[in-house]
């Protein structure tokens, strides 16, 4: 089962994301994944491995929430977006055209973390959040998949 | 008190495979070798093809193989009598190869010779038509192979590899007058999921389809790793040659 190496994955892309901020600790209550159709990995099975690899560490608790989307792609000659299916070998049911763009369906993306932060002695609560706009975040992000 | 936050992060759930395949490919630019990620479903004839390939090419190529392999190193045994470097990684339970498996089986290679004198390094993933798709480990080009005595739905069953692959190979279709199979319809299947990759036919034991398949090897390595003294190198086309056997 490669959902295991999936979350173990996972479970250190968010190890890099709690580096940010050092020295305090977040404790996260929710982590929304985005994850596609077209991908090899069974949403299900994720969430199982999640509740085992996370008890007893920083993220014990947390709840993993999966959106999925579907495999849409783009058929070529005439523009439609269309939903291949394996019945009809991913070709496009309004020109018969093979599967050459496809539109959504690959996603395997961290979307969002929903977390707090213990408050610091006197100074401000560490308000705001990671925008996709920030340097910080362009750096994330420039690892997640087109 | 606590207060309540939301990032919005965007980030890849495999960014921390992401980043060591980033990694591993930086060293082979840096070393201006070709690296070829080859996948299949076990017994599809990766190993085979490989010892053809190393022994029709070790005049032309200096190479080295990383070999994937669950539990044994008997795939990494017959490569090694050819004549190549070659370095195990036994994944144990893992199902695939991942990137921080590759850089450490960088480290070892690296302990036996300076990768910089290599032109293609060759990385035998573990048989598995699933995992290896989604697993980056630095590769240029990745390379499915699936064999005639597979079936031609495999395509379409196992979507995700034959999309992601940037060649197909058939193989084995020296056995087709043996077989009631269609290797039109496997291919046609190929191309539905994928209608810009390279396919090639070929047979490890009767040599047929060998020729096409090393034409796609050597333009491959010349577009990633163009001659220094030549300005005028073709640039990588945007869409890869269709090759038929």
């Amino acid at each position: 089962m490669h959902e295991v190496d999936m979350t173990k994955c996972l479970l250190l892309s968010l190890q890099e994301w709690k580096q940010q901020h050092q020295p305090q600790v977040p404790s996260v209550e929710v982590v929304h994944l985005q994850v596609g159709d077209f991908t090899c990995v069974e949403p299900d099975a994720l969430v199982f491995t999640w509740g085992a690899l996370v008890s007893g560490t920083w993220l014990a608790g947390s709840e993993l929430r999966i959106e999925r989307t579907p495999l849409l792609a783009r058929c070529l000659p005439c523009g439609a977006s269309y939903s291949p299916r394996s019945e009809q070998a991913y070709r496009s049911p309004c020109c018969d055209h093979p599967m050459e763009d496809i539109l959504s369906g690959r996603e395997l993306r961290i979307r969002s973390i929903e977390y707090s932060l213990p408050e610091q002695g006197s100074s401000p609560p560490a308000a705001g959040s990671v925008s996709p706009g920030t340097p910080q975040a362009r750096e994330l992000m420039a690892g997640a998949r087109a | 008190m606590h207060m309540p936050l939301e990032d919005t992060l965007g980030l890849n759930l495999l960014a921390a495979n992401q980043h060591q395949a980033e990694h591993n490919r930086e060293h082979f630019d840096s070393w201006r070798l070709l690296c070829l990620n080859m996948m299949s479903s076990p017994g599809a004839g990766k190993t085979s093809l490989l010892e053809c390939s190393l022994a029709q090419l070790s005049n032309e190529f200096a190479m080295a193989v990383l070999e994937g392999d669950m539990t044994t190193q008997l795939d990494a045994e017959r490569l090694e009598a050819v004549g190549v470097p070659v370095v195990p990684i036994t994944t144990g339970r893992a199902c695939h190869l991942d990137a921080a498996m590759v850089s450490g089986g960088l480290k070892l290679l690296r302990q036996r010779l300076d990768p910089a004198s290599l032109d293609l390094l060759w990385v035998e993933n573990v048989g598995n038509l699933v995992c290896p798709a989604e697993f980056e480990v630095g590769e240029h080009k990745k390379v499915a192979l699936l064999s005639v005595t597979e079936g031609d739905d495999k395509p379409l069953k196992y979507p995700v590899m034959f999309r992601e692959a940037d060649c197909v190979l058939i193989t084995k279709i020296d056995l087709l007058p043996y077989l009631p199979v269609d290797v039109d319809r496997i291919e046609d299947h190929i191309r539905q999921v994928n209608p810009r990759c390279s396919v090639i036919r070929i047979s490890a034991s009767s040599g047929v389809g060998l020729d096409s398949w090393h034409a796609w090897l050597r333009a491959t390595h010349a577009a990633q790793c163009p001659s220094p003294g030549l300005a005028t190198a073709q640039p990588l086309p945007s869409h890869p040659t269709l090759v038929n056997a």
